[in-house]
């Protein structure tokens, strides 16, 4: 795919002219944190930002959707019948994310996107959706992501990498869409020598990630071993049992269903959920499968560095943000999970030996 | 890498259905199960022919119930694929929809979607012995299995099929006139138990359903499969008569249950291990229960 | 005060040495900066995990709820109190108990600091009253009463109420605070003004409840906004619902509170639901006199009736 190269006195015409054909959404800053929002007339995406506070996947997922609305007055004909809800899925783009939040994108789709059933909402807020990217030159020390099948110029999930150079941007053009991206922003679309460039630049950004986890032996780790393991206490004794890393994190993808009426008018929404929640799991007769903080906190990491790996033989359920490592407010941290998961096997492979 | 043009993939998504999607339905009779009432069958008709012609689905799988207001319940559907023209669901009043669907009369208008998971082996039990055993209300999805199996056409696909079925007492056994028909039958040795009664007309089984089936069961062997559906106490009790009687763990059918809500495998809280127990289940052999966490 | 390690450690061994206690509740050193993360030691030879130093701020009588088991746990002033609001809502009981008194000079304000600089801070430690902090591009020293979690700047119960041993040496009260500044502001608000001022502060605010699930006088067995039978609360994002679970939440804690800031400390977006809990704090000392967790003696004002409860706010 082609590398073109456009000046940066010429981003906000471009920006300008995309708005006309698309909504525009990238990062902005509030409060001291960064966060990703529709951009405004005039406003700009603030490419300064190390990393927004919460990741890019409400963009395709928000966290509270409606799926369909309804009537309980019975004298209207289609009264208790579930309605589609109008959304807007008119094209858009998304500036400015980060090459592991684009990664984790691609790798929901793997949840939302089966060969049984299609998600259409997620489905279609992510055809809508031109994934423009941000190369990311200053990760910071609680990124691993690339020992987590990602990196900082990693371009999976990506329609176009950008890549800062002084006054210019290199973009990688990944895609029609990012084709018609560069086309429709009005800069020359006529391919550069940047192929190198990007390369030096990769592998120095690369260089600066100090943070790293090892995941060679968890696809031929036995689950049950895994699950019975005597790491869990240790790691989920602090756990409070709060959401944060699950609704931080890029790739979790859980959801809760709920109906909510006002008056006679009704509507079914979806919310992201936590499997960190203990109502996530239990039954009506009051049984809970993972009724204990221990059983929850052992389900995420398993689902993210067992189960998911090997259901879709795709790598971890994690790109290595480092959100969950620098948010839990009690310090639990994936990397020493992941450690401790992928070391097991070792031992009792050798006491088999013995 | 794959490269899609915005356009061809928007129309592949527009045509997609939506699995979130009830299909309207009109409740046609509710038929009070059990003595304590906490039991009802519904049965069903879909609003629209196509949708009732879209719901093609097999004995052992189950769908969500939706309640506009309340919300969705996943419950087993106890009709069988060779009874046409409605559904029938078995529903025990517990939760927030349940309760709200036990206040629901004939005439009014709800919603299902499915249908969802996996059935029992057909393709496996075909030419083989089949045992039934089921305890309380979960005799739901057997209900819909024992109908296929006896319609004439199915009949003959299956060798002795063998049904243990036990209730707390005679008032709380489901389909009680469908289990007298079948009594009579000679197709199908029904052995109807319950825990206890003092209905000196009772001519049938006291007892646990253990020991009923320790007494009752035919052995296990290559050709002899075990389906086991009832509580948890029961299935605890039952799965070392079965052992002893030479049924081995691959043998062994159950069908698990877990909260749900979405039903299509993307919700994530209903997991064993990988396995998602709303798409990859409900069905599973004990012996592939026995490989993955216990958390049902 | 770093320099606590060392006898916090001499402490916890000797307790597991003796079996005075089963456990031991703590801290490790974190991974990331201005991080600790509670820790449990069962076994003397581990006692050298143990760490304190001014990122402790996390309430570890949250650890305690319906624990069966004898606990030594280390406790701060707030902790302390929270310890005594456990004991006397029967969720712990004084005998299991061996508190290890943490004399406090107050935890620092992870947010504050990461919001003073540019860059990545790469590391954080103490010396002497001082804060070191290095990171990209920057390598300097801020004093440490500059940086102190709100909640602690105006603390006015450093040292523990109740204890069976100490780390330190007891340290001196801050006198003269003014603690309620931020309330008064809030009450001489106009509705419109407090309505507008309620819903910034809370619009970040994801519904992890990482506020509530840190906070150690929220144990109840299903909160009220997992009730389904009756539901009190949508689980949307809906504003509405976000400020019925602050607001509820806060009055739940009346009189129990000890504004130990583990609420806002745990907040991933850094929601200062403190001004709720606060303004509650407030009535609690103006209407009954009262201080949350100060003694085995008393129970919250809230709990029981006596016939002098004022009653002008009943209309």
């Amino acid at each position: 795919m082609p590398i073109v190269k456009f000046e940066k006195q010429n981003w906000e015409t471009g920006l300008n002219k995309l708005r006309r054909a698309y909504r525009l959404c990238g990062p902005v800053e509030d409060k001291g944190f960064h966060y990703f929002k529709d951009l405004g007339e005039a406003e700009l995406p603030d490419f300064g930002c190390l990393n927004t506070r919460l990741s890019a996947k409400g963009i395709v997922y928000p966290q509270s959707e409606d799926m369909f609305e309804y009537s309980l007055d019975e004298t209207l004909d289609d009264h208790h019948v579930m309605k589609d809800v109008q959304k807007d899925y008119s094209p858009r783009i998304v500036l400015g994310i980060r090459p592991c939040d684009a990664k984790a994108v691609k790798l929901v789709k793997l949840n939302f996107d089966t060969a049984d059933y299609k998600d259409p909402y997620w489905l279609r807020a992510w055809e809508a959706t031109t994934f423009v990217g941000l190369a990311c030159d200053n990760p910071c020390s609680a990124c691993f992501c690339t020992t987590a099948g990602c990196g900082p110029y990693h371009e999976e999930g990506l329609d176009v990498l950008l890549v800062d150079n002084d006054d210019h941007y290199m973009a990688r053009v990944l895609t029609e869409k990012g084709i018609r991206f560069i086309e429709t922003a009005g800069w020359d679309t006529t391919g550069v020598d940047g192929a190198s460039l990007i390369e030096e630049r990769r592998a120095a950004a690369e260089a600066k990630i100090v943070s790293h986890v090892s995941t060679d032996r968890l696809r031929g780790a036995d689950t049950m071993t895994l699950h019975a393991a005597g790491i869990w206490e240790d790691i989920s004794f602090s756990c409070i049992n709060c959401g944060t890393c699950t609704f931080v994190c890029p790739t979790c993808w859980c959801f809760d269903i709920q109906d909510e009426v006002h008056g006679k008018q009704g509507k079914r929404t979806r919310n992201w959920d936590s499997c960190m929640f203990p109502i996530f799991t239990v039954h009506t007769t009051g049984h809970n499968p993972r009724g204990s903080q221990l059983q929850r906190v052992r389900q995420r990491f398993m689902h993210k560095l067992k189960y998911f790996v090997d259901k879709y033989d795709q790598g971890i359920m994690c790109v290595g943000c480092g959100r969950c490592v620098s948010q839990c407010p009690v310090n639990i941290d994936i990397r020493r999970v992941c450690e401790l998961m992928n070391d097991l096997p070792a031992p009792d492979a050798c006491a088999a030996q013995e | 890498m794959e490269v899609i043009t915005a356009d061809s993939a928007r129309d592949r998504v527009e045509h997609v259905e939506n699995p979130y999607m009830p299909y309207p339905v009109r409740i046609d009779e509710i038929v009070v199960e059990t003595e304590d009432r906490n039991l009802k069958t519904y049965t069903l008709v879909f609003l629209n022919k196509a949708d009732e012609e879209a719901f093609t689905y097999h004995a052992g799988q189950f769908a969500e119930l939706s309640l506009a207001g309340r919300g969705e319940i996943p419950i087993g559907i106890a009709s069988s694929p060779v009874e046409k023209g409605f559904l029938k669901f078995t529903v025990n009043k517990a939760g927030v929809v349940t309760t709200h669907l036990h206040n629901m009369k004939e005439g009014d208008i709800m919603g299902v979607r499915g249908p969802m998971g996996n059935w029992f082996p057909w393709d496996t039990l075909e030419g083989k012995n089949v045992l039934i055993i089921g305890g309380g209300f979960a005799f739901t999805t057997l209900r819909s299995s024992i109908i296929s199996m006896l319609h004439p056409a199915n009949r003959s696909k299956f060798n002795d099929i063998t049904v243990v079925y036990g209730a707390r007492t005679p008032g709380m056994l489901l389909y009680k006139d469908e289990l007298i028909e079948w009594e009579k039958r000679d197709d199908i040795d029904m052995h109807i138990t319950v825990d206890a009664t003092d209905d000196p007309d009772w001519k049938y089984n006291v007892g646990f359903v253990p020991p009923v089936t320790e007494q009752k069961a035919p052995q296990g062997d290559k050709d002899t499969y075990a389906i086991v559906c009832g509580p948890p106490i029961m299935i605890k009790f039952t799965q070392p008569v079965l052992e002893k009687l030479g049924y081995t763990h691959d043998h062994i059918i159950m069908s698990l249950e877990n909260r749900m809500k979405c039903g299509i495998g993307m919700c994530g809280r209903c997991n064993i291990g990988k396995e998602l127990v709303c798409k990859d289940g409900p069905i599973f052999t004990l012996d592939q229960i026995n490989r993955t966490p216990r958390e049902y | 005060m770093s320099e606590y390690t060392e006898s916090i450690r001499e402490i916890a061994k000797r307790l597991l040495e003796t079996c005075s206690v089963e456990m031991i509740i703590g801290f490790r050193k974190g991974t990331v900066p201005m991080m600790n993360e509670p820790h449990v030691i069962r076994n003397a030879r581990d006692t050298g995990d143990l760490v304190w130093d001014s990122n402790c701020g996390i309430n570890l009588a949250n650890y305690l709820t319906d624990r069966k088991e004898n606990i030594g746990i280390l406790a701060k002033g707030c902790d302390s109190r929270n310890i005594v609001t456990h004991i006397l809502e029967n969720k712990i009981k004084r005998e299991q108990l061996v508190i290890i008194g943490v004399p406090c000079k107050g935890m620092i304000d992870k947010r504050k600091i990461t919001r003073m600089f540019n860059g990545e801070i790469l590391e954080v430690l103490e010396d002497n009253g001082q804060i070191l902090i290095r990171g990209n591009g920057f390598d300097t020293r801020l004093d440490k009463a500059d940086v102190l979690q709100e909640n602690c700047a105006l603390c006015t119960h450093r040292n523990p109420v109740i204890y069976d041993e100490l780390a330190a040496e007891l340290v001196g009260e801050q006198e003269d605070i003014d603690r309620y500044e931020d309330v008064r502001k809030l009450e001489a608000m106009t509705t419109e003004e407090k309505w507008a001022y309620f819903d910034d502060l809370l619009k970040e605010c994801i519904r992890c409840y990482a506020c509530k699930n840190a906070c150690p006088l929220c144990y109840c067995p299903t909160c009220f906004v997992d009730e389904s039978k009756p539901q009190w609360v949508g689980k949307s994002q809906d504003a509405i619902d976000i400020r019925t679970f602050h607001f509820l939440r806060a009055f739940h804690c009346a009189g129990r509170c000890t504004d130990c800031g583990a609420c806002q400390r745990a907040c991933p977006v850094g929601i200062n639901m403190r001004v709720f809990t606060k303004k509650l704090e407030k009535d609690c000392l103006d209407l009954f006199d009262w201080e949350a967790g100060m003694s085995l003696e008393s129970r919250p004002p809230l709990d029981v009736y006596r016939p002098d409860d004022p009653d002008k706010f009943i209309k």
